[in-house]
């Protein structure tokens, strides 16, 4: 495998500073892979491709933390329709309101500062 | 796991070091050698007579190292495998491979914790995932509650039947004189207690205390001619899903399945054949889990197999005998006090909790966000 020039958190990040949440493709499982990595972990192949998520998805497990300070938030799991699962969070909702099986979209988050942006979630209207 | 042979080796010496609140600048290590010390004198055998040492801890990153240096010792066997809370069940197999292989003759397996004295950010430092951190879990918490959300959806399971965990745990604990919960629990207390990750309130979360222990192990042949009846090995499992929450495939399975099909198929029982289970309860949900992915329940029935004081005191089914993580103690890696429980039980050494004709036992052991999954079966003398 030849040398990697750009991390796989580095190009991930490239794509959310453009609006975009990226995953990758696994030609040989043929499947999504997700978080990105050098190799496939279905095959063991370095062959991986990089595409954009449409950004629906649905909510798979959800929870409210209560921290001894600060307002409660939400911390959930969202399965995008192309294949993949990653955690983030569902705003525009109280955190108690977020239900599993809940169509959601994705928005980019900027936190500001030296943070860079994440991916979070919408609830998907109907009929949008 | 192939190649360890049903009770060939056994834990002859089992001991806790002081547990709860331990003394001001007692070190993690500090806490392994007095249970070193508490269970050599359990099983009769010298310190000179270890020459297999296996530890660990999150407070000490070369803690073999430590341990060996604090002891005086220099094992010819080592292994600091760590995986979490079940790393002591993966330990135990480990054990028992090199007393086969005549690696080692005695194995001493060591944990410490001071997570409460200098607190759990000291004791149990995170690491960063940009995947996960930013959206502030709290971790190992959170990824638990998002376990039990999905499970109460899947299955219908309720706060309810979560706690009615937490009460069993708290009853059995009532019967240990140095579990650290003293007072009685109901359902509607655990209901009310503050909430902290939905839907967990504080009672359906393990303690945070102090405390470490040691188990003693060797070959069946030695064990014999020791102290005390042997707890024989007689099955082994293990299996690792994922590390991380969000990687872990399904929220309702967890690698028990795999680890107690091995340790039964080793075992040559199955579950109607186990007396006493001591399972990592480290929230509420990890015993409904547990009894499903072992076989004591089908899938999705765990909420109603725990209510009505099924796996309490006076139940059918005696599970966590010492009042569990979430009413005796848990010093951040619990798995080495379920291996103890278990052996105690066996010996008939548990006083007013003591289960009645206790041959069998499980301890399975969870580590990460139900990451590594490790199950141990125990029996006494008549069923090897």
């Amino acid at each position: 495998m030849e040398r990697v020039d750009t991390s796989p958190l580095t190009i991930y990040q490239q794509y959310l500073d453009r609006g975009e949440l990226a995953y990758q493709w696994s030609p040989t499982a043929g499947r999504a892979v997700f978080y990105p990595r050098v190799i496939c972990p279905f095959t063991g192949s370095d062959r991986l491709e990089w595409r954009v998520s449409a950004g629906l998805g649905t909510v798979y497990a959800t929870t409210v933390t209560h921290p001894r300070d600060g307002a409660p938030y939400n911390v959930a799991m969202i399965d995008m329709d192309e294949g993949f699962r990653l955690m983030s969070r569902v705003e525009d909702v109280a955190p108690e309101a977020v239900k599993i099986g809940m169509r959601v979209k994705f928005r980019l988050h900027r936190p500001g500062g030296d943070e860079p942006p994440y991916p979070v979630f919408t609830p998907l209207e109907e009929g949008a | 796991m192939n190649g360890l042979v049903r009770g060939s080796a056994a834990i002859v010496g089992v001991a806790e070091s002081d547990l709860g609140a331990v003394a001001a600048e007692m070190s993690a290590i500090d806490l392994m050698a007095q249970g070193v010390r508490r269970a050599l004198d359990d099983c009769g055998l010298a310190l000179k007579d270890i020459d297999g040492l296996i530890c660990a801890t999150a407070q000490a990153r070369t803690s073999g190292l430590s341990l060996a240096e604090y002891l005086g010792i220099s094992p010819a066997f080592i292994d600091t495998t760590i995986l979490g809370g079940s790393s002591f069940m993966f330990h135990v197999a480990h054990a028992q491979a090199a007393l086969q292989l005549g690696l080692c003759k005695v194995a001493v397996i060591a944990y410490g914790s001071t997570q409460r004295t200098i607190g759990r950010r000291h004791a149990s430092v995170r690491e960063y995932n940009p995947y996960e951190t930013p959206f502030r879990p709290f971790l190992p918490s959170t990824a638990y509650a998002l376990a039990a959300s999905r499970h109460m959806h899947q299955f219908g399971t309720t706060r309810e039947q979560l706690a009615a965990v937490a009460v069993a745990a708290r009853q059995w604990a009532l019967k240990n004189p140095v579990a650290w919960e003293k007072k009685p629990l109901t359902i509607p207390e655990v209901l009310a207690a503050r909430m902290i990750r939905y839907p967990f309130t504080v009672r359906d979360i393990c303690l945070v205390t102090d405390g470490g222990g040691a188990v003693i192990m060797t070959t069946a042949e030695r064990a014999r001619s020791l102290k005390k009846p042997p707890a024989y090995v007689l099955g082994c499992g293990q299996a690792i899903t994922h590390a991380n929450i969000s990687s872990m495939p399904d929220l309702t399975v967890t690698g028990a399945l795999a680890s107690g099909r091995q340790a039964y198929e080793m075992a040559k029982l199955e579950p109607a054949d186990i007396d006493v289970l001591e399972l990592y309860d480290a929230f509420t949900i990890n015993t409904i889990l547990f009894l499903e992915d072992l076989g004591f329940c089908q899938k999705g029935e765990g909420g109603a197999f725990v209510e009505n004081g099924r796996i309490a005191p006076g139940g059918v089914l005696p599970v966590n005998t010492n009042g569990g993580g979430l009413s005796y103690c848990h010093p951040g890696m619990y798995g080495l006090f379920l291996l103890i429980e278990a052996t105690r039980q066996l010996r008939g050494e548990c006083g007013e909790r003591q289960v009645a004709k206790c041959e069998t036992a499980i301890a399975h052991g969870n580590g990460g966000v139900l990451s590594s999954q490790a199950t141990v079966i125990l029996g006494a003398s008549a069923t090897v």
